[in-house]
Protein backbone atom coordinates (compact mmCIF):
# COMPACT_ATOMS: atom_id res chain seq x y z
CA UNK A 1 0.00 0.00 0.00
CA UNK A 2 2.90 2.29 0.27
CA UNK A 3 3.50 2.89 -3.13
CA UNK A 4 -0.19 3.75 -4.02
CA UNK A 5 0.08 6.04 -1.34
CA UNK A 6 3.07 7.34 -2.53
CA UNK A 7 1.72 7.71 -6.24
CA UNK A 8 -1.68 9.39 -5.07
CA UNK A 9 0.14 11.90 -3.04
CA UNK A 10 2.18 12.74 -6.29
CA UNK A 11 -1.09 12.98 -7.81
CA UNK A 12 -2.97 15.63 -5.18
CA UNK A 13 0.00 17.47 -5.08
CA UNK A 14 0.21 17.84 -8.75
CA UNK A 15 -3.44 18.86 -9.34
CA UNK A 16 -2.61 21.14 -5.98
CA UNK A 17 0.17 22.71 -8.35
CA UNK A 18 -2.53 23.44 -11.24
CA UNK A 19 -4.87 24.94 -9.52
CA UNK A 20 -2.43 27.57 -7.79
CA UNK A 21 -0.89 28.30 -11.59
CA UNK A 22 -4.36 28.39 -13.30
CA UNK A 23 -6.89 29.91 -11.20
CA UNK A 24 -6.94 33.37 -10.31
CA UNK A 25 -9.85 33.41 -6.93
CA UNK A 26 -7.16 34.01 -4.28
CA UNK A 27 -9.02 31.67 -1.94
CA UNK A 28 -9.03 28.81 -4.35
CA UNK A 29 -5.62 29.54 -5.03
CA UNK A 30 -5.01 29.43 -0.62
CA UNK A 31 -7.08 26.04 -0.53
CA UNK A 32 -4.69 24.78 -3.43
CA UNK A 33 -1.78 25.45 -1.47
CA UNK A 34 -3.51 23.46 1.49
CA UNK A 35 -3.94 20.23 -1.08
CA UNK A 36 -0.14 20.66 -1.52
CA UNK A 37 0.37 20.44 2.31
CA UNK A 38 -2.10 17.73 2.71
CA UNK A 39 0.01 15.28 -0.40
CA UNK A 40 2.99 16.04 1.45
CA UNK A 41 1.59 14.81 4.84
CA UNK A 42 0.37 12.25 3.12
CA UNK A 43 3.67 11.57 1.84
CA UNK A 44 5.37 11.43 5.47
CA UNK A 45 2.59 9.38 6.83
CA UNK A 46 3.36 6.89 4.31
CA UNK A 47 7.18 6.55 5.09
CA UNK A 48 6.68 6.43 8.65
CA UNK A 49 5.92 2.79 7.81
CA UNK A 50 9.21 2.60 6.21
CA UNK A 51 11.47 5.21 8.36
CA UNK A 52 10.05 5.17 11.75
CA UNK A 53 7.26 6.95 14.18
CA UNK A 54 9.21 10.68 12.93
CA UNK A 55 7.24 10.77 10.13
CA UNK A 56 4.12 11.22 11.82
CA UNK A 57 5.95 13.52 14.21
CA UNK A 58 6.58 15.41 11.22
CA UNK A 59 3.15 15.62 10.25
CA UNK A 60 1.87 17.06 13.27
CA UNK A 61 4.21 19.77 12.99
CA UNK A 62 3.30 20.38 9.40
CA UNK A 63 -0.31 20.62 10.89
CA UNK A 64 0.65 22.59 13.02
CA UNK A 65 2.19 25.36 10.75
CA UNK A 66 -0.16 24.87 8.50
CA UNK A 67 -2.33 26.15 10.91
CA UNK A 68 -0.93 29.18 11.59
CA UNK A 69 -0.15 29.97 7.95
CA UNK A 70 -3.75 29.97 7.32
CA UNK A 71 -4.41 32.08 10.51
CA UNK A 72 -2.21 34.53 8.73
CA UNK A 73 -2.73 33.77 5.18
CA UNK A 74 -6.35 34.95 5.90
CA UNK A 75 -5.91 37.97 7.38
CA UNK A 76 -3.61 39.40 4.87
CA UNK A 77 -6.36 38.24 2.29
CA UNK A 78 -9.60 40.22 4.60
CA UNK A 79 -6.97 43.12 4.63
CA UNK A 80 -6.32 43.30 0.56
CA UNK A 81 -10.15 42.75 0.16
CA UNK A 82 -10.83 46.05 1.92
CA UNK A 83 -8.57 47.77 -0.14
CA UNK A 84 -9.53 46.55 -3.82
CA UNK A 85 -12.58 44.87 -2.88
CA UNK A 86 -11.94 42.02 -5.07
CA UNK A 87 -10.21 39.11 -4.27
CA UNK A 88 -9.12 38.68 -8.39
CA UNK A 89 -5.12 38.28 -8.21
CA UNK A 90 -5.02 40.47 -11.69
CA UNK A 91 -6.07 43.35 -9.36
CA UNK A 92 -3.64 42.98 -7.25
CA UNK A 93 -0.77 45.45 -9.37
CA UNK A 94 0.65 47.61 -6.92
CA UNK A 95 4.17 45.99 -7.33
CA UNK A 96 3.66 45.53 -10.84
CA UNK A 97 5.68 47.53 -13.56
CA UNK B 1 -10.92 -5.13 2.52
CA UNK B 2 -8.13 -3.11 3.22
CA UNK B 3 -7.36 -2.56 -0.61
CA UNK B 4 -10.59 -1.86 -1.24
CA UNK B 5 -11.21 0.57 1.09
CA UNK B 6 -7.83 2.20 0.17
CA UNK B 7 -8.84 2.38 -3.61
CA UNK B 8 -12.23 3.67 -2.31
CA UNK B 9 -10.49 6.90 -0.32
CA UNK B 10 -8.00 6.86 -3.21
CA UNK B 11 -10.88 7.94 -5.87
CA UNK B 12 -12.57 9.86 -3.61
CA UNK B 13 -9.51 11.72 -2.22
CA UNK B 14 -8.16 12.48 -6.14
CA UNK B 15 -11.84 13.36 -7.16
CA UNK B 16 -11.98 15.93 -4.47
CA UNK B 17 -8.65 17.85 -5.52
CA UNK B 18 -9.88 17.82 -9.19
CA UNK B 19 -13.26 19.36 -7.90
CA UNK B 20 -11.21 22.30 -5.71
CA UNK B 21 -9.52 23.12 -8.87
CA UNK B 22 -12.19 23.41 -11.54
CA UNK B 23 -15.17 24.61 -9.51
CA UNK B 24 -16.35 27.83 -9.91
CA UNK B 25 -17.71 28.46 -6.27
CA UNK B 26 -15.23 29.08 -3.63
CA UNK B 27 -17.88 27.40 -1.10
CA UNK B 28 -18.06 24.24 -3.44
CA UNK B 29 -14.21 24.26 -3.95
CA UNK B 30 -14.33 24.70 0.04
CA UNK B 31 -16.70 21.02 0.46
CA UNK B 32 -14.73 19.31 -1.82
CA UNK B 33 -11.34 20.05 -0.09
CA UNK B 34 -13.31 18.66 3.11
CA UNK B 35 -13.83 15.44 1.25
CA UNK B 36 -10.18 15.00 0.44
CA UNK B 37 -9.32 15.96 3.91
CA UNK B 38 -11.22 13.12 5.23
CA UNK B 39 -10.75 10.52 2.83
CA UNK B 40 -6.93 11.27 3.24
CA UNK B 41 -8.10 10.47 6.94
CA UNK B 42 -9.17 7.24 6.06
CA UNK B 43 -6.16 6.68 4.26
CA UNK B 44 -4.19 7.61 7.21
CA UNK B 45 -5.83 4.89 9.54
CA UNK B 46 -4.93 2.54 6.79
CA UNK B 47 -1.35 3.57 7.35
CA UNK B 48 -1.74 3.06 11.36
CA UNK B 49 -1.50 6.47 11.75
CA UNK B 50 -4.91 6.66 14.47
CA UNK B 51 -3.75 9.84 15.72
CA UNK B 52 -2.93 11.78 12.88
CA UNK B 53 -6.04 10.94 11.28
CA UNK B 54 -8.49 12.42 14.36
CA UNK B 55 -6.24 15.72 14.49
CA UNK B 56 -6.40 16.07 10.52
CA UNK B 57 -10.50 15.61 10.43
CA UNK B 58 -10.93 17.64 13.91
CA UNK B 59 -8.33 20.39 13.19
CA UNK B 60 -7.90 20.59 9.66
CA UNK B 61 -11.35 19.44 8.29
CA UNK B 62 -12.83 21.10 10.94
CA UNK B 63 -11.30 24.01 12.63
CA UNK B 64 -9.20 25.24 9.42
CA UNK B 65 -11.47 24.50 6.82
CA UNK B 66 -14.38 26.42 8.53
CA UNK B 67 -11.69 29.54 9.30
CA UNK B 68 -11.54 29.18 5.35
CA UNK B 69 -15.89 28.99 4.88
CA UNK B 70 -15.98 32.02 7.58
CA UNK B 71 -13.36 34.25 5.59
CA UNK B 72 -15.30 33.70 2.44
CA UNK B 73 -19.05 34.25 4.01
CA UNK B 74 -17.50 37.43 5.54
CA UNK B 75 -16.34 38.72 2.62
CA UNK B 76 -19.69 38.02 0.87
CA UNK B 77 -17.74 35.62 -1.74
CA UNK B 78 -20.48 32.77 -2.12
CA UNK B 79 -22.33 33.86 -5.02
CA UNK B 80 -19.45 35.08 -7.28
CA UNK B 81 -19.99 32.12 -10.31
CA UNK B 82 -17.56 34.12 -12.67
CA UNK B 83 -14.92 32.05 -14.44
CA UNK B 84 -11.59 33.02 -12.94
CA UNK B 85 -9.40 30.44 -14.90
CA UNK B 86 -6.18 32.36 -16.58
CA UNK B 87 -5.81 33.00 -19.56
CA UNK B 88 -4.54 30.79 -22.66
CA UNK B 89 -0.60 31.10 -21.59
CA UNK B 90 -0.74 30.65 -17.85
CA UNK B 91 -2.99 27.28 -18.98
CA UNK B 92 -0.40 26.20 -21.41
CA UNK B 93 2.49 26.82 -18.64
CA UNK B 94 0.40 25.07 -16.35
CA UNK B 95 -0.36 21.88 -17.94
CA UNK B 96 3.04 21.97 -18.79
CA UNK B 97 4.47 22.36 -15.50
CA UNK B 98 2.53 20.04 -14.12
CA UNK B 99 2.89 17.11 -17.25
CA UNK B 100 6.77 17.55 -16.26
CA UNK B 101 5.99 16.87 -12.51
CA UNK B 102 3.27 13.79 -13.28
CA UNK B 103 5.98 12.63 -15.84
CA UNK B 104 8.90 12.66 -13.48
CA UNK B 105 7.33 11.13 -10.72
CA UNK B 106 5.83 7.83 -13.06
CA UNK B 107 9.46 7.56 -14.09
CA UNK B 108 11.03 7.25 -10.47
CA UNK B 109 7.99 4.86 -9.52
CA UNK B 110 8.61 2.96 -12.59
CA UNK B 111 12.48 3.25 -12.35
CA UNK B 112 12.30 2.24 -8.49
CA UNK B 113 9.27 0.94 -6.76
CA UNK B 114 10.30 -2.50 -6.19
CA UNK B 115 12.14 -1.58 -2.89
CA UNK B 116 9.60 0.31 -1.27
CA UNK B 117 7.86 -2.59 -0.21
CA UNK B 118 10.32 -4.28 2.13
CA UNK B 119 9.97 -3.32 5.29
CA UNK B 120 12.66 -2.57 6.85
CA UNK B 121 11.29 -2.96 10.61
CA UNK B 122 10.17 0.27 10.95
CA UNK B 123 6.31 -0.44 10.58
CA UNK B 124 6.63 -3.14 13.14
CA UNK B 125 8.61 -0.87 15.50
CA UNK B 126 5.26 1.42 15.21
CA UNK B 127 3.15 -1.56 15.51
CA UNK B 128 4.51 -2.26 18.96
CA UNK B 129 4.63 1.14 20.05
CA UNK B 130 1.11 1.23 19.16
CA UNK B 131 0.48 -1.59 21.38
CA UNK B 132 2.31 -0.45 24.36
CA UNK B 133 1.60 3.27 24.53
CA UNK B 134 -1.86 3.09 22.45
CA UNK B 135 -2.56 5.47 19.73
CA UNK B 136 -1.77 8.82 21.42
CA UNK B 137 1.45 7.68 23.34
CA UNK B 138 3.04 6.01 20.34
CA UNK B 139 3.43 10.10 19.53
CA UNK B 140 3.70 11.80 22.56
CA UNK B 141 6.51 9.47 24.15
CA UNK B 142 9.43 10.67 21.11
CA UNK B 143 7.47 14.38 21.16
CA UNK B 144 8.18 15.06 24.70
CA UNK B 145 11.60 13.44 24.96
CA UNK B 146 13.52 13.68 22.09
CA UNK B 147 11.71 16.81 19.97
CA UNK B 148 9.89 18.55 22.85
CA UNK B 149 12.36 21.87 21.78
CA UNK B 150 10.72 21.79 18.81
CA UNK B 151 7.16 21.12 20.38
CA UNK B 152 7.69 24.46 22.75
CA UNK B 153 9.13 26.32 19.30
CA UNK B 154 5.91 25.68 17.64
CA UNK B 155 3.76 26.76 20.91
CA UNK B 156 5.37 30.15 19.97
CA UNK B 157 4.75 30.38 16.43
CA UNK B 158 1.40 29.55 17.31
CA UNK B 159 1.17 32.79 19.38
CA UNK B 160 3.25 34.89 16.88
CA UNK B 161 0.81 33.49 14.13
CA UNK B 162 -2.17 35.12 16.37
CA UNK B 163 -0.90 38.08 17.49
CA UNK B 164 0.51 38.61 13.40
CA UNK B 165 -3.50 37.51 12.34
CA UNK B 166 -5.11 40.09 14.65
CA UNK B 167 -2.41 43.14 14.09
CA UNK B 168 -3.19 42.40 10.03
CA UNK B 169 -6.53 41.96 10.17
CA UNK B 170 -7.70 44.86 12.15
CA UNK B 171 -9.31 47.39 10.49
CA UNK B 172 -6.28 50.62 10.12
CA UNK B 173 -6.81 53.16 12.90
Amino acid sequence: MLAESLVLAGLIFVVGTLGVIVRRNVIIMFLCIELQLNAVNLTFVAFSRFVGIEGQLFVFFVMTVAAAEAAVGLAIIISIFRHYETVNVNRFDLLKW
Amino acid sequence: MTEVLFFVFAAVALGGSLGVVVSRSPVSSLLFIVATLASTAGIFVLLEAHFLAAIQIMVYAGAIMVLFLFVIMLLNLGHDYRGDIRGRVAMIFGFAVTGGMGGLLARQLGSGSAGLETNLGAGDAIDAALLEHGAVGAIAQPLFTDYVVAFELTGILLLVALVGALVLAKKAS
